[in-house]
């Protein structure tokens, strides 16, 4: 057994950072403060690397299964005697996994923000917000405690909205950083709802006291509980998942994910692409054991919603211009790719486990190298929209070549790593949910169709083209990191992931097979195809697609006008239906009220203080009447 | 002599005080306000000593009641009068109509 | 240590404010005292601890008594547990932060300081108090004072808003004086605290006299029905003012609901439950949703204070240990948040002399300090993990669940998701007024905060952050004091089922 003693500054290094940065890098060290804080993370991917090595390859697994490691636990908060928040570090599979993805992803996001944020009057703000990003999602990984993972899931939310919103003096970009905000929420009311349910019938918050209480057969026999037809785990999970949808931008909460481009290219690249979004998808995996109990229903909810949202999200990128916007799409319908992966997965059956995290692990790499090499086209154009872009092939040779990478990747092709994990997941599904394979199938054509149409529309399709204000392609600072992940986009595929990521924690081991790889290969060929022949060269081609399918193409582009229904319920319903009412009767009913009781004391006393005339003799005749009445009433009692 | 009862003086103190409350009453002047004021003690007066008389022959507490009174009045009127009066510099009346201002 | 330095030292302060002139000399004054007791406080705090760790296990330390009318078995008797030490924090802090907020009122600033002085002497005394009649008293101190603070200083309808303050302020303590009564004459001819556990009631006459103190006590931390004066009282009164009645004063309601009400009358207690959580329910959502419509800042504030303050009620009404914990918490939380809340909205409103949100607008460029400041009240009240609203509220929603009642949970499901209408509320608000484009150019030549309001921006930021990030410590002292409560309350279900059993 190694020694992890070292793993609690993983997360203290970028906190340390965002605290110095924060306090003092605008005033004393601006220009110095990205460059402290790639030290920093840079440290910090160091240690994860070297932790997943000890975990891994020194350690290993021990009687062939993976142990799971507590090396730091504290009681932070006790509710009880038995629930309590624990601050802990739990080292498993997925959770090294994870460290290793965020650590590094955030270290070129790191390396690239130098060189793309210069100039920036706030250039140490920006690096201070990404290191609290860093440090709040690697708190989130390691968590042991559900709430733990709570506190840093709304810690991640508050970080996004810094980063989104961090040209604050763009209305866009305030309103996209509150949308992103208060949409994550609504949906984390419903996973702490979930939470508290769960930590009452479990009795604890603990991952590992909490899989081992709710799936031993002692507690299914027992626990029979249930409310409207479902078992109280059914809805504790639903609920759990609720909020990781929320983060993950699965339909219907991913309105907030396109809006949230308007953050900073490489907050884009780090946050919408590579690591919080699939934040849900490490919560369902993290609480995988519970999820998979025979005839729970909640994995059913997961699969479902995950294969909706992939073909959902991949239709309207086939229609969008916004480059990041399409890309934002891509990314909600990759998530969609690891929730139904996990969705379909069983205690029997975990390939798709592996699977979804073997995609989540190559995703985070391609993705964020195509934000990253859309970052450095912006740059170039100074626009996000396709229709100003076009041939830059011959203006940002590296860029072309590391974003076709990308595009290779995600779209499945043979050797790069999307291949490998995507291969996995309709394997997965094919087995056990056949319905789900064949629209997953489509899905992956459609997504070679809208990658390819971004590739060619932004590096082909005009024949030449001038390009105002342009200063080369950027600095080393930008270009390293997208060939740093063009090799690991290329190579993560080779990764014997099965080996150290189950859902059991045994050793496993990937079956490919070659018979099976050719129809989802064919499909995504045929996307790229058909992208290639309507965008590679100015043509009508795709018009024409479209006049054919115009009621589709409008929906689609509009987004199946889920926004605008969110805007009918928050504007119209929940303002005019519940907030104005609700103040109309504070201030008139029971505010009324306060003052009618007010009014009628004074109305009274206006009306009876006739009675004080100042006339000495009527007193006088007052006191005289009293004592003839007091008189009387004495007699009479008298009598 | 012998044969004057209490119930003589009681009725003739009684009148006595009815006369004191209908002046005190209707009497707009202040000073026949005070006036009426005396004839209401007096009338006490008078029932202090018949029931001294009458009731307790032995003892002379009423008397002494009386003779109480009959001070504080003096005194009373003192200061009643010396109100008056500065009522009077005020307003230039003594009509108890006139001064109402205590009110409300 | 002898808890009379709490209150003998702001005496002192107001009797030195009274000797000397001039607003230079009378604000050090007022800092000194303020500055003074708040080391004290933390002197109290560490004593506190030693005095347990050396194994005093009395529920009260510190306790000194003096006779005060022995005929009527009235005593002045202090003393402190746990629950008491977190509220003397809280006051001690939100005073130091409030003299400094006040560093520059030049109108009648003797007075000023004096009466701040006087509010706070009210809330020391009413904290340490350990007899019905001297919590009473101090009630009485503390309630006056604001009066006059919001009545003269005030801005806008100052005279409405303070007159209506004070009545229902007096209407609400004479509701607790019918109960202190009740308790007295039917508990024994005494007033004593300290002896709490063993005064037992009728279970009758608790019935009749429980509502009497509850919503007595309940009119202070705004019980709906009765929190109309709040949102009229915290924006018309000056920016100090504002602070402590919401920091400080509406504590005392919820101190007292729970010291006085609950404890010495736990059968009433959970006779009266459901009507307890089903207003303090109330509270929180409608509160929430009638903050989404407010225009003005303070009247955010406000209405979000009746929201928040309900999260204490409920807490208490709930009436397990957990969520007791998470009541108080609450009120120290709450006190120390919205006392922030209130001094950002004040250094906003002392530059651009308006606080209508739609007048205000990308100040964050231009003052960043002040809109840092307002950003991380904001973050704090929406129950942003790290400051102290959210270890309150979820103590207080992790007690509310674990009562099985699936009424109480539907309560609790209510509270939790006022949360989300309170992340709308607050983003609104800031991001309308600090982020997005300038609304008024002038605003464009502000000054960033003083050193006085970086110093109170910084002592209350330091509570929220100690409170956020180590909860236990702060917990360490709490939990014991409420599980001496929750001896007797616990007590009470059995005799109310009993109750119903007969019926």
């Amino acid at each position: 057994m190694s020694n992890y003693d070292y793993i609690s500054l993983i997360p203290i290094l970028p906190i340390a950072g965002f605290v110095l940065i924060g306090l003092a890098g605008k005033k004393y060290f601006p220009a110095l403060s990205g460059w402290l804080a790639t030290l920093l993370i840079g440290t910090s991917a160091v240690l994860s690397l070297f932790t997943a090595y000890q975990y891994f390859i020194v350690d290993g697994a021990a009687n062939g299964v993976y142990p799971q490691l507590l090396p730091v636990d504290m009681q932070w908060l006790q509710f009880t005697n038995t629930l309590s928040i624990n601050m802990g570090i739990l080292l498993d599979p997925i959770s090294v996994m994870m460290l290793v993805v965020v650590t590094f992803v955030s270290l070129m996001v790191h390396i690239y923000s130098t060189g793309y944020m210069k100039g920036e009057s706030r250039y140490a703000t920006f690096f201070a917000y990404l290191q609290l990003f860093t440090f709040s999602m690697l708190g989130l990984v390691m968590s042991s405690n559900l709430f733990q993972i709570y506190i840093f899931w709304e810690l991640v939310g508050v970080s996004s909205f810094l980063l989104i919103g961090f040209y604050f003096d763009k209305p866009s970009a305030v309103a996209a950083s509150k949308k992103a905000f208060i949409v994550t929420r609504f949906a984390d009311l419903f996973f702490l709802i979930g939470i508290l349910i769960t930590g009452v019938t479990a009795h604890s918050f603990n991952f590992t006291d909490i899989i081992a209480n709710l799936t031993s057969p002692e507690f299914l026999k027992e626990y029979s509980a249930t409310f409207l037809g479902f078992s109280v785990v059914t809805w504790a999970l639903v609920l759990i998942f609720i909020g990781g949808a929320g983060k993950s931008a699965m339909f219907p909460l991913h309105i907030w994910l396109p809006d949230a481009m308007e953050g900073p290219t490489p907050v884009s690249a780090l946050i919408h692409a590579a690591t919080m979004v699939v934040a849900g998808v490490y919560l369902v995996a993290r609480l995988f054991p519970v999820f998979a109990i025979t005839g729970s229903g909640a994995i059913d909810v997961v699969a479902y919603i995950g294969i909706f949202s992939a073909l959902f999200a991949a239709l309207i990128a086939c229609t969008q211009t916004d480059i990041k916007r399409v890309l934002a799409y891509s990314t909600m319908s990759q998530i969609g790719y690891m929730m139904f992966a996990l969705g379909v997965s069983s205690q029997a059956h975990d390939a798709g486990f592996t699977a979804s995290m073997f995609h989540l692990f190559t995703h985070a790499f391609f993705k964020s190298l195509l934000f990253l090499g859309a970052g450095l086209v912006i740059h170039a154009v100074h626009s996000n929209d396709m229709k100003d872009m076009g041939g830059l092939r011959k203006y940002l040779p590296i860029t072309h070549i590391t974003f076709l990478i990308g595009c290779l990747a995600i779209a499945g092709v043979p050797p790069f790593a999307g291949f490998f994990s995507k291969e996995g997941i309709l394997h997965a599904a094919y087995t056990t949910h056949p319905d789900i394979y064949y629209v997953a199938l489509v899905t992956s054509g459609l997504t070679a169709f809208y990658m390819f149409r971004l590739y060619f529309r932004i590096f082909w399709n005009k024949a030449d083209i001038h390009l105002h204000h342009f200063h080369g392609e950027g600095a080393w600072s930008m270009k390293f990191p997208l060939l740093i992940l063009a090799t690991l986009s290329i190579a993560a595929g080779f990764v014997p992931f099965a080996h150290y990521v189950t859902a059991t924690r045994t050793e496993g081991h990937m079956h490919t097979d070659i018979m099976f790889s050719i129809a989802p290969v064919l499909i995504g060929l045929l996307g790229i195809a058909v992208a290639m022949m309507w965008y590679k060269n100015e043509n009508d081609r795709a018009d024409k697609a479209v006049a054919m399918m115009r009621g589709v193409y409008r929906t689609a582009y509009h987004k199946f006008y889920i926004d605008e229904l969110y805007i009918f319920i928050t504007k119209k319903v929940i303002f005019n239906c519940i907030g104005r009412p609700a103040a109309w009767i504070d201030r008139n009913i029971v505010d009324g009220t306060m003052n009618f009781i007010a009014l009628m004391t004074g109305e009274i006393s206006d009306s009876i203080k006739g009675m004080q005339s100042g006339k000495v003799q009527g007193y006088a005749m007052y006191f005289f009447a009293g004592v003839i009445g007091l008189t009387l009433i004495c007699l009479y009692i008298w009598m | 002599m012998n044969n004057i009862g209490i119930e003589q003086i009681l009725f003739i103190s009684t009148a006595l005080f009815f006369i004191g409350v209908y002046g005190l009453f209707t009497r707009r002047n202040m000073i026949t306000m005070l006036m009426a004021v005396e004839l209401i003690l007096n009338s006490v007066n008078i029932n202090f000593v018949s029931f001294n008389k009458y009731l307790y022959p032995e003892r002379l507490d009423g008397v002494f009641f009386t003779i109480f009174i009959i001070a504080i009045a003096a005194a009373e009127a003192a200061v009643a009068i010396a109100i008056i009066i500065n009522i009077y510099r005020n307003h230039q009346s003594i009509d108890v109509e006139d001064s109402e201002e205590m009110k409300y | 240590m002898n808890l009379n330095l709490l209150i003998l030292i702001p005496v002192a302060t107001a009797i030195g404010i009274i000797a000397v002139k001039g607003l230079p000399r009378v604000r050090m004054v007022a800092l000194a005292g303020a500055l003074v007791q708040f080391i004290l406080s933390f002197v109290l705090f560490f004593s506190f601890r030693a005095e347990r760790a050396s194994g005093n296990q009395d529920p009260f330390v510190f306790t000194q008594y003096y006779k005060w009318f022995p005929s009527l078995n009235i005593n002045y008797q202090i003393g402190v547990d746990g629950i008491s030490i977190a509220m003397i924090m809280l006051t001690a802090f939100v005073v130091l932060a409030g003299v400094l907020i006040s560093w520059r009122q030049e109108k009648w600033s003797k007075e000023y300081f004096l009466l701040l002085i006087l509010l706070s002497t009210g809330a020391y005394g009413f904290f340490i108090a350990l007899d019905l009649f001297t919590l009473f008293f101090f009630l009485e101190v503390a309630v006056i004072p604001k009066f006059l603070l919001i009545g003269i200083w005030g801005s806008g309808k100052k005279e409405y808003a303070a007159m209506k303050l004070a009545l229902m302020l007096m209407g609400g303590s004479a509701l607790v004086f019918v109960g202190l009564a009740g308790t007295y004459f039917f508990g024994g001819q005494s007033f004593d605290l300290s002896s709490g556990a063993h005064i037992t009631m009728d279970p009758d006459k608790q019935m009749f006299f429980f509502p009497f103190l509850f919503v007595g006590f309940g009119i202070f931390t705004a019980l709906f029905p009765f929190h109309t004066w709040v949102p009229d009282g915290h924006s018309s009164a000056p920016t100090a003012a504002s602070m402590f009645l919401a920091g400080i004063s509406m504590k005392l309601g919820g101190y007292g609901c729970l010291r006085a009400a609950t404890w010495l009358m736990p059968e009433a207690a959970h006779y009266y439950q459901p009507l307890i959580i089903g207003l303090s329910t109330i509270a929180i959502i409608y509160g929430a949703f009638a903050t989404l419509m407010q225009t003005d800042l303070k009247y955010i504030n406000a209405y979000s204070s009746v929201s928040h303050c309900g999260f204490v009620l409920l807490g208490i009404g709930m009436l397990n240990e957990t969520a007791i914990n998470g009541a108080v918490m609450q009120m120290v939380s709450h006190g120390l948040m919205t006392a922030l809340f209130f001094a950002a909205i004040g250094m906003v409103y002392d530059r651009t002399h308006t606080r209508m949100v739609k007048d205000i607008g990308g100040l964050l460029k231009i003052t960043p300090f002040i809109g840092t400041v307002f950003i991380l009240a904001g973050l704090c009240s929406l129950g942003l993990p790290g400051m102290s609203g959210f270890v309150a509220e979820m103590t207080v929603f992790m007690g509310g669940w674990q009562n099985p009642e699936t009424l109480y949970r539907v309560a609790t499901i209510l509270a939790c998701a006022s949360i989300v209408v309170t992340a709308v509320y607050i983003l609104r608000a800031a991001g309308k007024t600090m982020m997005g484009p300038l609304v008024n150019q002038e605003h464009a030549l502000f000054s960033d905060a003083k050193w006085n309001e970086r110093t109170a921006a910084f002592v209350l930021l330091t509570g929220i952050l100690i409170m956020g990030l180590a909860p236990f410590i702060i917990t360490d002292i709490i939990y014991p004091g409420t599980h001496v409560l929750m001896d007797k309350i616990a007590s009470g279900a059995s005799i109310t089922n009993e109750i119903e059993l007969l019926k």
